[in-house]
């Protein structure tokens, strides 16, 4: 498949010159925070680093890290590095879990975001020739409006429609012939699944591909997307704490997502001690903004733990790939030394025909962590065999082993016992907290 | 010929097998013989009422789990040894049993054994052959 690059130079750059264009930017980026942004100047004083210290990105260690927490201390406008009059817009995160965040931007640092979008529609097969819907939540999210952004750069016809109103999103989708999708992987499935009860065949829709992100999905869930929908389905990641998304955007190969990092540098730690892990290790994701004016953040943890990768890409890019997060520190747990992700048990619980309806329950028993993984049991795989029930306990058990390195025991209860979400599900009982 | 069973999902825990009874009743239906197969977390409820299609759609409004399947009814004497010798019948034949549960009546002096095989006309033909009496629902519920 022939492929076409929206800034072809960068994202076919080698790594060699990537590397020097990325050193050069963080030196006058260092300097640029330390001189402008109180709160880092204290945290780097704090550390006794100059930036006279940092000469390229091999000493971008010695920064110190900065957090979420870092973030709401610093509400609203603790780290700014630009006068507002030099800004143009904010967005802001949803705040469930606390005090919102509020990202500033420049005029520049749209520019730059939304080039980062365009890359994304370009890496899906995007031009000018197309019609793209943009699903995702236009206003303080930044879904909407990085990817409109992104949708205008490249030159698609663009239809905003924000979330919501799926006869709407439909209707617009059929009559105007929309090639490309863009909202989160559950607002795909369910529009896929409205056009199925609407007698729609994957033929029948106009749509080519879709690019999809801002929440966890699996790969079963991508496949389902692309069979509904007869469209190749796009991951994308970002955060607003760094830009939004566009941070990182897939290409035909599907393995895993080239990071724009040009602008933002990657690096993987061990999420206990910092220390910078080399390529290929599973650890904490952590993003330097090489180009931010207003909201510059260094060594920003993510909390996603994935893996970095440069091996030779399909496509031609050589920017560097993120796997799909793995899960977020703060979901991890730690079950007889093993690092356990809920979404790794979800994963096996769709391979096997299970609802991802789950919970885990890890105790310590005569200093020995227990590991329970209760799942419902389906109206399909229920006999009257009890001899089958308990073989398919062991077997899912089996996969999960497969999967994690160690062995839960897995009881299959009663439909609809495991509480549903609302709101946030309660996925872990971790009872050894209570101790 | 065969008999129509319910199995039903049970979650092992306090009160969980009176609600699903008490379903049953307030709909009037009778349970005419019942076995239970369990482990530490649940239990398979296993019943043959005299409303099977009452039974089912009573428990699938209640959001139980069940499954409907056909097995098989066998009357032998109320005496030593009768159950040895519907067992061997069937062992001769080469027919495994899955599970299986017996219950008296009330009046005679017989006893009737339901049995769970992976292929009930093998077993009927079998048992039939040698003499024994195949069972209905319908008979269960004149019992």
């Amino acid at each position: 498949m022939a492929q076409n690059y929206y800034q072809k130079e960068i994202e076919t750059m080698s790594a060699e010159e990537m590397r020097k264009l990325q050193s050069e930017k963080l030196v006058k980026q260092v300097k640029h925070v330390y001189e402008n942004v109180e709160y880092y100047r204290n945290l780097m004083d704090e550390k006794g680093v100059k930036p006279e210290d940092i000469r390229g990105i091999e000493d971008l260690h010695k920064l110190p890290f900065i957090s979420k927490a870092d973030l709401r201390d610093a509400y609203p406008y603790g780290l700014l590095a630009k006068p507002l009059e030099d800004c143009v817009r904010i967005q802001s995160t949803s705040g469930t879990t606390g005090r919102r965040v509020v990202a500033f931007y420049t005029q520049n640092d749209i520019d730059l975001w939304e080039d980062c979008c365009a890359r994304a529609i370009v890496a899906a097969g995007g031009s000018n020739k197309d019609v793209c819907q943009v699903a995702y939540g236009y206003g303080l999210f930044t879904g909407g409006p990085g990817l409109n952004g992104g949708s205008h750069k490249v030159g698609c016809l663009t239809l905003p429609m924000s979330s919501g109103n799926t006869e709407r999103q439909i209707q617009f989708m059929t009559d105007l012939s929309a090639t490309i999708l863009c909202c989160t992987p559950s607002y795909a499935a369910y529009i896929g699944e409205t056009l199925k009860e609407q007698g729609y065949k994957p033929e029948d829709i106009p749509l080519k591909a879709g690019i999809f992100g801002a929440e966890p999905w699996t790969e079963e869930m991508r496949r389902g997307i692309e069979n509904t929908l007869g469209i190749k389905a796009y991951d994308i990641y970002g955060l607003t704490e760094t830009t939004g998304p566009g941070v990182a955007f897939e290409c035909s190969e599907q393995t895993g997502m080239h990071i724009n990092e040009d602008h933002f540098y990657a690096e993987i730690i061990d999420p206990d001690t910092g220390e910078v892990l080399p390529e290929g290790s599973k650890g904490e994701l952590v993003f330097t903004s090489l180009d931010k004016e207003a909201f510059p953040l260094l060594r920003y943890r993510t909390r996603d733990i994935c893996v970095l990768s440069r091996k030779k890409c399909s496509c031609g890019r050589t920017l560097v790939k993120m796997a799909k997060p793995m899960g977020r520190t703060d979901d991890m747990l730690i079950i007889r030394g093993v690092n356990v992700f809920p979404s790794q048990i979800e994963t096996v619980l769709l391979n096997e025909g299970y609802e991802p309806n789950y919970q885990i329950i890890v105790d310590r028993v005569n200093n020995n962590d227990t590991f329970e993984v209760n799942v419902e049991m389906t109206a399909e795989k229920f006999t009257d065999k009890l001899s089958d029930i308990i073989a398919m306990e062991k077997s899912l058990a089996n996969a999960m082993k497969t999967m994690l390195g160690i062995n839960p025991s897995v009881h299959l209860v009663a439909p609809k016992s495991i509480a549903r979400s609302e709101g946030k599900a309660v996925r872990v009982i971790d009872k050894r907290k209570l101790i | 010929m065969a008999i129509k069973q319910l199995t039903v999902y049970v979650q092992n825990k306090k009160g969980a097998m009176a609600s699903l009874t008490d379903v049953l009743a307030k709909n009037d239906v009778n349970i005419r013989a019942l076995s239970i197969a369990e482990t530490e977390d649940f239990g398979l409820l296993r019943i043959i009422v005299d409303n099977e299609t009452a039974a089912t759609k009573i428990l699938e409004e209640n959001s139980y789990l069940i499954k409907a399947i056909d097995v098989v009814g066998v009357k032998i004497g109320d005496k030593p040894g009768a159950l040895t010798g519907a067992l061997d019948v069937l062992d001769k034949a080469g027919i495994d049993v899955e599970y299986l549960y017996a219950f008296m009546a009330r009046t005679e002096k017989h006893a009737y054994v339901v049995l769970r095989v992976e292929d009930n006309g093998a077993a009927e033909a079998a048992l039939e052959g040698a003499g024994y009496h195949l069972i209905t629902n319908a008979d269960i519920c004149k019992l």
